[in-house]
């Protein structure tokens, strides 16, 4: 079974054969050492918990290959978690017809995490400033729009359409396991078939050569930033959907870090110029898995984060030497 | 190849002799460079006049007191994005160094101040080695401290905040006074004018700005590159570490999970003080008016707050800030861009 993972990651190169031989070996120890890990409920469990890092880290990878960042995906997951469960519980108003105001509560938040990401596009494209300052100022001010909006309440809710987005099941995989999947689908689609996919690889190799060549640079970055803001935008919902209510203090906290470390031990350059979508998903789950192994063998949380920033940093050095 | 590399080294040594100079050049250059200290000002004349009390001592002794912590990263985060680097594990290397000086303050106050200085000194060592040895990304490597130092502080302090020994007069470290002044300002201040003094007038200084300008003419040019980009490394760690003991000595506890965002508050302090973040150019005193200035925000906010015209919760004071960074970034954008165009 290495043997061929190894195989399909070398004849295909989509993901790094070492980030998919430390996920077969992770299985396998956890297959032999962990209680009950081979049950649908263990399944489920890690995979829903890894689902909105994955859409989160989709959109990163895609930022990253153009040789960007974004570190404002967890405020602006904020932001579109606190604003559905205000548009969802107005009782006046437009918002108050029922099937009119389900739909502005998926689409408006969405919608506001995607002008976040236009925001971003615009600070580098446009101003020419450097990603992680450009990114910095809506991680910095997004999860306080968040907080204005709901006073820093927790707002809890019982919405049947977002009950089903949280804990809904298709055939017996979760909701957002579903959607997550067609979102790697799609985005893998995107970089390997399509002529927005090369854009962005040879805006990330090198800017010059793909403006002289012709490559609309401005509009691509504007693209990639407006794309991540989306994801996060519908990551957030996701987020208070399974908790059925949302905490703009709480959603989305640090989740730039795990998309980042997910995009890096996938295999990304984080340098721009190569993107591997599902070698993303592998690298979440990765970590997802090293976290619930550690978890499930009484190790404490706190060393899990210890461990994961090892491997990240092993991961990107092997990455190097390649 | 020849000719690519005499522009190396010519932009090396314009890092080190300055920009060539016009009159209006100069002028923009000026903006860019200390607008931050005239709208320090300009902010300090606004407050002095409408609010009473502002300049008053209690005020500007209380702003300084609280906020030395950050200035000490900000010192360090400066030096590191000089050298055309990033740290982003100075907020939980000052969690976990709170949580180090606190286990430790019983023993008095000299050994907790060493071993939180020196659990700061470790990860910067951590930073330093990973970056100039296996030639990591600094953002990918301080990314993974910042991890690993929260997860360390976490497991040291049990989860839970630790309460430091009040009897061994460690708490005197952030709450006392020296010669009228809260000693953490001093801390603060010494450590502003150490960091001007090494930038502007020691060999170490220069080579930081000639790595930011251009590394491999820097090294081409036999400057000790690795030596010193460790260094600066090591030095973000360690003022970190001492931010620590100040937050710990303040608080009265080590506190493991407080500290983050602190990099960005950072970042944010050495960007409104002109400092380009591809390095090579900087200063450390504009680094201190973006500190204050960041600082005097919410503290207008809540002099604002007390008199009752607005009610604004604590929650505007990062929207605020934000918008302030953005207002700033734009506008230097703008300069950076038009100086180059001259």
């Amino acid at each position: 079974m290495t043997a061929l993972a190894l195989r399909l990651g070398q004849s295909r190169r989509l993901i790094p054969s070492g980030a998919l031989l430390g996920l077969v070996l992770l299985v396998v120890f956890n297959l032999a050492f962990t209680q009950n890990f081979l049950s649908l409920q263990t399944f489920n469990i890690n995979l829903t918990q890894v689902s909105t890092i994955v859409i989160v880290a989709v959109g990163m990878t895609m930022v990253i290959a153009t040789g960007g960042i974004d570190l404002s995906v967890g405020s602006l997951m904020a932001i579109s978690g606190a604003l559905a469960p205000l548009i969802f519980g107005a009782h006046s108003g437009l918002f108050a017809v029922p099937v009119l105001g389900m739909a502005c509560a998926i689409v408006l938040p969405i919608l506001a995490a995607s002008a976040g990401g236009a925001l971003n596009g615009t600070l580098v494209t446009r101003f020419r400033i450097q990603p992680i300052v450009a990114t910095l100022i809506l991680f910095i001010a997004g999860r306080g729009i968040a907080q204005v909006l709901t006073n820093g309440n927790l707002q809890t809710f019982s919405n049947d359409t977002f009950h089903w987005l949280g804990l809904g099941k298709v055939l017996g995989v979760p909701a957002q396991v579903i959607i997550m999947l067609i979102i790697v689908a799609i985005a893998a689609w995107v970089m390997r078939a399509t002529l927005f996919g090369r854009y962005i690889l040879a805006t990330g190799g090198n800017e010059r050569a793909a403006r002289l060549a012709g490559v609309p640079v401005t509009r691509v970055k504007m693209a990639v930033y407006v794309i991540c803001g989306a994801l996060s935008g519908l990551a957030g919902l996701l987020v208070i959907a399974i908790n059925s209510s949302a905490d703009a203090n709480l959603i989305g906290m640090g989740i730039e870090l795990d998309a980042i470390a997910a995009v890096a031990v996938g295999g990304t350059l984080l340098t721009g110029g190569r993107a591997r979508i599902l070698g993303t998903l592998i690298g979440a789950l990765i970590i997802q898995l090293v976290r619930y192994t550690l978890l499930a063998h009484g190790v404490p949380d706190a060393a899990a984060l210890v461990v994961k920033a090892a491997i990240i940093l092993a991961a990107v050095y092997l990455q190097k030497r390649e | 190849m020849s000719k690519s590399l005499q522009v190396a080294a010519g932009e090396a040594l314009g890092a080190l002799s300055g920009p060539p100079q016009s009159a209006q050049r100069k002028r923009l250059h000026f903006l860019r460079t200390q607008g931050v200290l005239v709208a320090l000002i300009l902010l300090l004349i606004f407050g002095a006049c409408r609010y009473d009390n502002f300049l008053g001592a209690y005020n500007v002794l209380t702003l300084l007191r609280y906020n030395t912590m950050f200035g000490l990263i900000a010192v360090g985060m400066a030096f590191v994005i000089m050298t055309g680097g990033i740290d982003l594990s100075v907020g939980t290397t000052a969690a976990l160094s709170s949580v180090i000086s606190a286990t430790l303050s019983p023993h008095g106050i000299w050994l907790g101040l060493a071993g939180g200085v020196g659990a700061g000194l470790v990860i910067g060592l951590v930073n330093g080695l990973a970056i100039t040895r296996l030639k990591i990304l600094p953002f990918i490597v301080t990314l993974c401290t910042f991890l690993a130092a929260h997860g360390l502080a976490l497991l040291f302090a049990g989860n839970q905040s630790v309460s430091v020994s009040w009897e061994s007069g460690f708490t005197d470290f952030g709450q006392g006074d020296f010669l009228g002044f809260p000693i953490p300002a001093w801390i603060g201040g010494l450590a502003f004018i150490g960091g001007s003094i090494a930038l502007n007038f020691s060999g170490f200084g220069r080579t930081v700005l000639a790595i930011g300008g251009n590394e491999e003419a820097a090294r081409l040019m036999g400057l000790p590159v690795e030596r010193v980009k460790f260094f600066v490394y090591v030095l973000s760690g360690a003022l970190a570490g001492l931010a620590g003991v100040i937050l710990a000595s303040q608080f009265g506890a080590g506190q493991p999970n407080e500290g983050n965002g602190w990099e960005l508050f950072a970042i944010a302090a050495v960007v409104v003080g002109g400092t380009r973040l591809t390095g090579g150019e900087g200063s450390i005193g504009a680094t201190l008016s973006g500190v204050l200035l960041l600082g005097l925000i919410f503290n207008i906010l809540n002099f604002e707050n007390g008199k009752g015209v607005i009610s604004l919760s604590a929650y505007w004071q990062s929207v605020i800030r934000g918008v302030f960074l953005l207002i700033v970034v734009i506008l230097q954008a703008r300069l950076a861009r038009k100086e180059k165009d001259l």
